[in-house]
Formats: structure tokens, C-alpha cells, sequence
């Protein structure tokens, strides 16, 4: 496949990581699975850097944000499909 | 991938070293002076100035010893001057070069004065460079290579790319025979249970989550305010998209591979003594502290990926940097021995990414300079447990 805009680690996981510059809000976004080889699209609602996360479904507060297909913090504000998640809206469980 | 070698100084104990450095070493603070005046005098001496050496006690006191003699018994060490305050410390440290058997020989301040210490120790320091120029390297096997593995300023393309390319690299080394050692107690937070599933033994496992908690209960929490946040992760993860201690723990752990078993969990400093394989030591997080223990356990050539752009060296272990994050290859290329961001590109997969890190890891075993030696990096940090008496 061609350079994916954003990669997956896991097939549970529920927020990919961007790794193209420059992503501008309103794109369609091709993701790449790691963990079974397979294709995703997101629409973006936020422009998001490069290395940082996007939702790939609804997500409630209090939700569990999987990365690695594991725990990886909770959800402190709801954030919609395609939106930016990073610590505007997601914190640590450990400290 | 087949069996390849690379050239050596292979020193009295048989241990394999890449590099050739007469070191002069202080015990304390009061010495760096003395030790950096000898290195202007002579050519092809290193000093390591560092900060403590003076009533240090208890456990603190045993890993101060256990840094400098490892340093100085580091097989990327042909020979070691040990200049000291007082003899009788000095001497301990000496002493404990010398089981190495290599040429180690110690001066003591008081009761002579620097310039006359200063006067025999160059004289000294002269023969041990005149001998150490004349070892020759020699082809050694990678069973015979120990090398150590921490990250730094880690992005989210750390855990996508340049970890799991170590991690490539760590598990074919592994089959091979190789040491190889990662550390960084505190970033495993939050992917610590993992991490005990990558013990060999139940015994192991045990061993790594007391470790754990012992440094839980021992330095965060009598330490912490309202919570790390601001530390862990550093400003710099979170620029790069990291955005809790549970995400860098699982990327960090990516350095590890997909197979290779962990087989004995060592203190900070602590020469590994159950032959071949992967080992963990109990280090702090900051780079060149952990990077520091492990050259003084005895590691010769070590890993480092980078995401946002950590330039960390160590004075006589190479560091070789790689990242993935295309901005910081491009922005900081100086810095960056090996650019695997291609696999993000899907340009690269990770078992081509690991054999270039194979490539350029020989190489810098048989003297080629890392980015960081070029740069003349030298990160001498001591790790210290607690204030002096």
C-alpha cells in the first residue's frame, strides 16, 4: 500500500498515531493496522501533528484509551471520531 | 542472517573491548583538576571529571565504587590512572581495576600536592598511552559483544519504529549469543506487568516487580508531589504526541523485542554474571545516568533510538542513535547514525530496519566514530541515591 497517513499498533487499539507533517483538519485519513495488516479510514476533524493520536471511534469520558492493545490512560473529556487525543483529554491512571 | 564478526582489543580477562582509551580517573571532585590537567599534558588520554566521591555512605558509597571500577574495568578501557584525594580510597579503587589484570596505577593528593601528582602521573600516563597504541584489534565473535539499550525524548514514532527496530536487532543478537542489557525502572510504569512476562523464570519475574516497587515506594512516593506529570513524560514526549507514562512504557518496552527472555535483573552498575542474554538493571530514566551504569557493568557499544531528538554520548561507551521521527532525521541529522523512518512510510520493513542497525553497529565495533563521539559527547553522570553525610 502506498504511505499510510496514520498507523495502528494493535487491532483493538482505539486511537492510531499520524505520520505524515502537516495533516490539516476535514482529511481523509488511510490508516495501516500493524498487528493484522489491514486498512482504516478516519476522517480528521482537527488538524494533527505528526506522532500525535487520532480517535478512531466515539470516545466517552472515563473511557480506557487502548494503544499496544493495552490500557494506556482514561478519557477526562469526550472526544469525537477523528478528533486529536492527547492531554487535553486523556490522562494517566498511575499518577 | 549469518554469523558475522568484527575486530576487537581483546584485553587480559578476555573480555572484548572496541575502543582503546587510557582513562584518568578521579575518585572525588577535589581530583577532576588533577585528572583534566594530566589528559591537556598527554595525547590520547581521557579525563572523566564528575561531582562526588566525599562522604558518600551505605549503599550510596558501594555505588559510587561500583561506577568507577566498573568504568575503569570496561574493556573499552586499555589502561586507568585513578588520581584521589587520600590513598586509602584510591587504593580501593586501584585494587579493583586490577583484578582486570590491565595497567592501573593510583596518585593521592594530600601530603604531595597537585602540581607534584600532576608531574608523575603524566609521566605515568605517557608509558600507558605508548602501550595502549600499540594493541592491535583482532576478529572477535558477537557472542563476545555486550551491548546495552536505553531511549530518550521518545515520540510515538519511538514505539512504532525505532524501539521495535532494536527490538529486531535485541532478539537476532540474542540468538547469537550476544549480553545485551535495557533498564529505565521508572518508564516501565504502567506496562510493568508485561515487562514481568518477559522474565525467563518465575524467579526472574519476582525479581523485577519487587525491583519495581521497591522503587515506587522507595523514591516516588516519599518524593512526589501532586504526581509526576510534569517529569514523566518530558515535555519533550508530549510535544512528540506521547501523552502518559503507560503509552511510553509499552513503546519503551518495544525495545526488547518480540521473543528474547530477560535472565537476571542486575543493581545499577552491576556486571552481569549468568553468561549470555538479555538482562535488566535497575537504572533511572535520564540518559546518561542510566547510559553511565551500564558502561560501568561492562557494556561496549550501545543503542539509543531517539524520537524528538535526545543527543546524549558517553565518554567511553559509543552511542549509536537512530530515530524514526522524519522531522528530527532531517532537522538534526548530525546527531542521527541511522534514519529508519522509512518503515513509517511503509518504504522499510523492521527486519530490514534491524539488520541496518546490525550494519552500522559492526561498524562502529570495528572504530568507526558514532554522530555523538564525533560531537564529542561525553555524558559522565553518576547516579546518586541519597545527599552525603
Amino acid at each position: 500500500m502506498s504511505a499510510p497517513d496514520f498507523i495502528v499498533h494493535d487491532a483493538k487499539d482505539t486511537v492510531g498515531v499520524i505520520v505524515k507533517e502537516g495533516i490539516e483538519a476535514n482529511s481523509k485519513l488511510t490508516g495501516w493496522v500493524m498487528e493484522d495488516d489491514s486498512k482504516v479510514e478516519v476522517e480528521c476533524i482537527d488538524a494533527i501533528p505528526l506522532g500525535h493520536k487520532i480517535a478512531l471511534g466515539d470516545i466517552a469520558e472515563g473511557d480506557t484509551i487502548l494503544k499496544y492493545g493495552h490500557d494506556i490512560g482514561k478519557a477526562v473529556a469526550k472526544v469525537a471520531k477523528g478528533g486529536h487525543v492527547h492531554i487535553q483529554n486523556v490522562k494517566t491512571k498511575r499518577w | 542472517m549469518s554469523a558475522q564478526k568484527f575486530l576487537g582489543y581483546r584485553r587480559e580477562n578476555g573480555r572484548v573491548g572496541i575502543r582503546n582509551h587510557v582513562v584518568i580517573l578521579p575518585l572525588d571532585d577535589l581530583s577532576n583538576a588533577a585528572c583534566e590537567k594530566v589528559a591537556n599534558n598527554i595525547e590520547g588520554c581521557l579525563a572523566l571529571p564528575h561531582h562526588y566521591g566525599r562522604l558518600q555512605f551505605g549503599e550510596d558509597l558501594e555505588l559510587h565504587f561500583r561506577t568507577l571500577i566498573g568504568t575503569g574495568c570496561n574493556p573499552n578501557v586499555a589502561a586507568v590512572i585513578v588520581i584521589g584525594i587520600e590513598p586509602q580510597w584510591t587504593g580501593r579503587v586501584v585494587d579493583g581495576i586490577a583484578k582486570t589484570g590491565k595497567p592501573v596505577e593510583g596518585f593521592a593528593i594530600e601530603g604531595h600536592g597537585e602540581i607534584k601528582v600532576v608531574a608523575d602521573a603524566s609521566r605515568k600516563a605517557k608509558e600507558m598511552v605508548q602501550w595502549a597504541t600499540e594493541q592491535q584489534r583482532e576478529p572477535c565473535e558477537i557472542n563476545e559483544l555486550w551491548v546495552s539499550t536505553k531511549c530518550g525524548e521518545s515520540d510515538t514514532t519511538s514505539g512504532l519504529a525505532s524501539n521495535p527496530t532494536v527490538g529486531n536487532f535485541i532478539d537476532k543478537f540474542d540468538e547469537l549469543g550476544a549480553t545485551t542489557c535495557f533498564g529505565e525502572t521508572s518508564e516501565l510504569t504502567g506496562a510493568e506487568e508485561v515487562c514481568a512476562t518477559r522474565a525467563a523464570t518465575p524467579e526472574v519475574a519476582k525479581k523485577f516487580l519487587d525491583t519495581w516497587q521497591a522503587y515506587m515506594d522507595e523514591v516516588i512516593e516519599p518524593h512526589k508531589t501532586s504526581d509526576l506529570s510534569d517529569s514523566q513524560p518530558t515535555k519533550g514526549n508530549i510535544a512528540g504526541g506521547l501523552t502518559t507514562i503507560e503509552e511510553k512504557a509499552f513503546g519503551n518496552l518495544q525495545k526488547i523485542g518480540k521473543k528474547t527472555k530477560f535472565i537476571d535483573v542486575l543493581q545499577p552498575a552491576e556486571e552481569p554474571a549468568k553468561g549470555p542474554g538479555l538482562y535488566f538493571m535497575d537504572t533511572s530514566s535520564a540518559a546518561a545516568e542510566c547510559v553511565t551504569l551500564q558502561a560501568a557493568a561492562g557494556f561496549v557499544v550501545h543503542l539509543f533510538p531517539t524520537g524528538q531528538g535526545n543527543i546524549i554520548g558517553n565518554p567511553i561507551e559509543p552511542v549509536i542513535k537512530l530515530t524514526a521521527n522524519p522531522k528530527t532525521a532531517r532537522e538534526m541529522s548530525e546527531h542521527v547514525d541511522l534514519d529508519c523512518s522509512g518503515i513509517l512510510r511503509g518504504e522499510m520493513n523492521l527486519d530490514q530496519a534491524g539488520d541496518a542497525l546490525i550494519d552500522i553497529t559492526l561498524r562502529t565495533c570495528n572504530g568507526r566514530l558514532t554522530a555523538a563521539e564525533a560531537l564529542k559527547h561525553r555524558e559522565f553522570v553518576m547516579t546518586k541515591l541519597y545527599r552525603s553525610a
